[in-house]
């Protein structure tokens, strides 16, 4: 087994992906099947839009590869950045592309439709606010661009455009379009020619019937940012103790706010304490709110390390069964029974696939077995403490992607090993009111 | 969000992503030190403003600094004149880091590569798995979903971490002028002696060689990233601070890296350089 659970010396990447306050920031990934023209559209939308610089154009016009046509551009290019992806014509792996216009700054992920890189295309949506699904008017909607809408909306995102593609083939026509709206659903739709640019950045001229935004207007006006208020959480990434006198607690605030003076519960221990310092390199704050980097000091010594949560508000769930919702990655699939290690918030724990076996790019129901109880919430309520990834235990790879909806079901019969600790606790909690009533 | 390994160093190039990428490191272990060594390769061909730079300020915020160099390339003479950019950068630049990790034993490595960058680089994750030759597979990522990276390893893999990723060069000037990161002077606007070699306008130092018919002259001029005095050319601009940088960056036309030769050999040279354990 790799040496990571044993030898921890740990990163507090949080803060260093901290960004400071983003103010209008809209992320974006592109799905549907493969060849319905996502990365021609992305080439396109930053052409036009002034997102690529001149020498990338220049390489790409340069470029002996070219699926475009006579006289036309490949934008495919700009994002197809694998020598592979060139040859082969097709998207392997998720392009990250950044542009801004003066209304809103975007990070683009450009994903591949070919089923076999599907756990690409959820590795770039599942930080996004908003998907633009493409679908090629000529085909109408396939398996693949339902499987990747459905992957979208597990993932919580907000916002699905159907981008109806390919226009000009089909001699701008208005019914083909409709035809598409009507097979498949979305909040918006846009008749769009990622190659020509119709409706992209500019308003097509070929379709006065079409009276709606072009897609770059619709993506600069997409309400973004405060997902719904939720209690506090702090999952516990450091305990940073420079020396005796200094002990916080450091890690990137996952839900809600939190301000000096609060009493905050510590989980598992359930312990109670207020906050008496919010610590960070730049002076201490009055208030911080999530997805802030932190340091919280707190006004007693409480046994907290690495993969433990400061809350306060709603107390999250807690259980060692859990049930979601989940996305099979890798070519062995999910396969009940197995132990995987399970990532969630700022911990690392074994867990066992109870039910429901998924094959490769498998989308199903599953319920998991932890260890110890496991503090989250439903995945609609907060996405950070919702999420979890398993880990298979001998390649290290990740295989798997969750989010939780609930607690499972306790299995019915309680063992006697349970009964017997349920025993031993209820003893303990006696002593321990004797030892209080003695004043030990 | 938090990795293990049994022993991360953060890659020090001197430049000004490596310095936002100190300073973020700097805050997260606030109060506390950096309680891991940063690593610098030295290819010996850096500006002596560059090195100056590293030892005074690592000093200043008590880091602990490694250098290591292909010593046995350096020995054998090796430049770009004479291997190519190709071959020299292979040993100078890709052999000497994947050396060096191995060298100190490090088993990850921070970096502040950024995905706007180059057209490989916007594939690249977060984590960013090595076999055990250093070697990155762009066919073969792990997935990797939300913000829950996975940094397990087998025994000899690595994992070059890019806290940047996201970050596009306007971000990084917008951070160094907000939180008043120091830079290498190199990097403002001011009267330089130069040769001019295909519309790049090299610095003239003491390791760079005049090509024939090529006389040197004087332009104001600054670099908008660091490199090999050799293969790295300044950009003729006025812009001698942050601030005015940063407006000059709002008119741009051209790709940062356009001033580095080494990134244009042949299409794909990056990803080339990756796949062979290159940042
Ligand atoms: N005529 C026409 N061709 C298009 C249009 N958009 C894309 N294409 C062509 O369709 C082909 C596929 O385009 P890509 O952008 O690579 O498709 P993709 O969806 O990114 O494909 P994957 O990433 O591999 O799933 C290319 O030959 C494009 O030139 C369009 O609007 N009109
Ligand atoms: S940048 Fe130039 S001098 Fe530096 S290692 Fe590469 S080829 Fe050699
Ligand atoms: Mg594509």
């Amino acid at each position: 087994m790799a040496a990571v659970l044993n030898t921890p010396t740990v990163l507090p990447l949080h803060s260093f992906l901290a960004q400071k306050g983003e103010r209008d920031l809209l992320r974006f990934s592109t799905a549907g099947s493969v060849d319905d023209g996502k990365s021609t559209l992305i080439g396109r939308l930053l052409h036009d839009a002034g997102g690529a610089f001149e020498d990338q154009i220049a390489a790409v016009k340069a470029s002996k590869i070219n699926r475009a046509g006579e006289g036309k551009v490949d934008f495919s290019l700009l994002t197809d950045g694998l020598k592979a992806e060139r040859e082969q014509g097709i998207t392997i792996d998720v392009a990250y592309r950044y542009f801004a216009t003066p209304r809103r700054k975007f990070i683009i992920a450009d994903t591949p439709g070919h089923e076999e890189y599907t756990r690409n295309m959820a590795t770039g949506a599942s930080t996004c606010e908003a998907a633009v699904v493409l679908v090629d008017v000529r085909h109408g909607p396939t398996d693949q661009s339902r499987r990747h809408a459905r992957i979208a909306r597990l993932l919580g995102i907000r916002h699905v455009i159907v981008a109806v593609n390919k226009m000009d083939l089909v001699g701008w026509s208005e019914t083909a379009f409709r035809k598409v709206v009507n097979a498949f659903e979305g909040a918006y739709h846009v008749p769009i020619s990622a190659l020509e640019g119709d409706n992209v950045v500019a308003q097509s001229a070929h379709m006065p019937w079409y009276h709606g935004p072009a897609l770059l207007d619709l993506l600069e006006t997409l309400p973004v940012g405060q997902e719904a208020q939720t209690a506090f959480r702090l999952p516990v990434q450091l305990v940073i103790r420079p020396d005796a006198r200094f002990r916080g607690f450091a890690g990137q605030i996952a839900g809600g706010r939190v301000r000096v003076g609060d009493m905050v519960t510590a989980l598992p221990s359930g312990r109670e304490a207020q906050v008496t310092r919010i610590v960070t390199y730049d002076g201490d704050l009055a208030e911080a709110v999530a997805p802030m980097s932190v340091t919280l000091v707190l006004d007693r010594e409480i046994d907290l390390s690495r993969g433990a949560m400061i809350v306060s508000g709603d107390k999250p769930e807690s259980a060692r069964r859990i049930h979601a919702q989940a996305v099979a990655m890798q070519h062995e699939g999910l396969v009940e029974g197995r132990e995987y290690l399970l990532r969630h918030t700022a911990q690392v724990v074994p867990a066992r696939l109870i039910k429901g076996s998924l094959p490769m790019n498998g989308i199903g129901e599953v319920e998991l077995e932890i260890t110890k109880p496991l503090y989250f919430d439903p995945y609609a309520v907060n996405r950070s403490t919702g999420a979890f990834v398993l880990i298979d235990r001998l390649s290290n790879n990740t295989v798997g992607a969750g989010m939780i909806d609930r607690a499972a079901r306790a299995p019915r019969r309680v063992s006697a090993a349970r009964q017997a600790a349920a025993w031993l606790r209820k003893a303990a909690d006696k002593l321990e009111q004797f030892s209080d009533g003695a004043g030990i | 969000m938090v990795a293990q390994f049994s022993r991360p160093c953060l890659l020090y190039s001197i430049g000004k992503d490596s310095s936002v990428l100190l300073r973020l490191a700097q805050k997260a272990f606030y109060p506390g030190k950096i309680p891991f060594p940063l690593l610098h390769i030295d290819t010996t061909y850096e500006y002596p403003e560059m090195i100056e730079f590293r030892d005074r300020y690592t000093r200043e915020i008590g880091a602990e600094l490694l250098v290591y160099t292909n010593q046995e390339a350096v020995a054998a003479g090796a430049n770009p004149y004479d291997l190519g950019t190709s071959k020299c950068c292979h040993q100078l630049r890709t052999r000497a880091l994947v050396d060096g990790l191995k060298h100190y034993g490090f088993d990850a490595a921070l970096g502040g590569a950024r995905r706007d960058e180059e057209k490989s680089r916007a594939k690249e994750r977060v984590f960013s798995l090595r076999d055990a030759h250093g070697q990155w597979d762009p066919k073969n990522q792990r997935p990797e979903l939300w913000s829950l990276y996975n940094g397990h390893i087998n025994k000899g893999e690595s994992v070059r971490v890019f806290p940047l990723s996201n970050w596009t060069e306007f971000d990084v000037w917008q951070y160094i002028h907000e939180d008043s990161i120091p830079l290498v002077p190199l990097y403002f606007a001011e009267p330089r002696e130069v040769v001019v070699r295909e519309g790049s306008l090299i610095p003239v130092q003491p390791n760079v060689k005049f090509l024939p018919g090529e006389v040197s002259e004087t332009q104001v001029c600054r670099m908008r990233s660091l490199g090999c005095t050799p293969c790295t050319g300044a950009i003729r601009s006025q812009a001698d601070s942050v601030l005015t940088i940063i407006d000059e960056l709002k008119e741009f036309k051209r790709s940062e890296r356009e001033n580095r030769v080494i990134d244009h050999d042949q299409d794909g040279s990056m990803e080339l350089k990756k796949r062979e354990g290159y940042f």
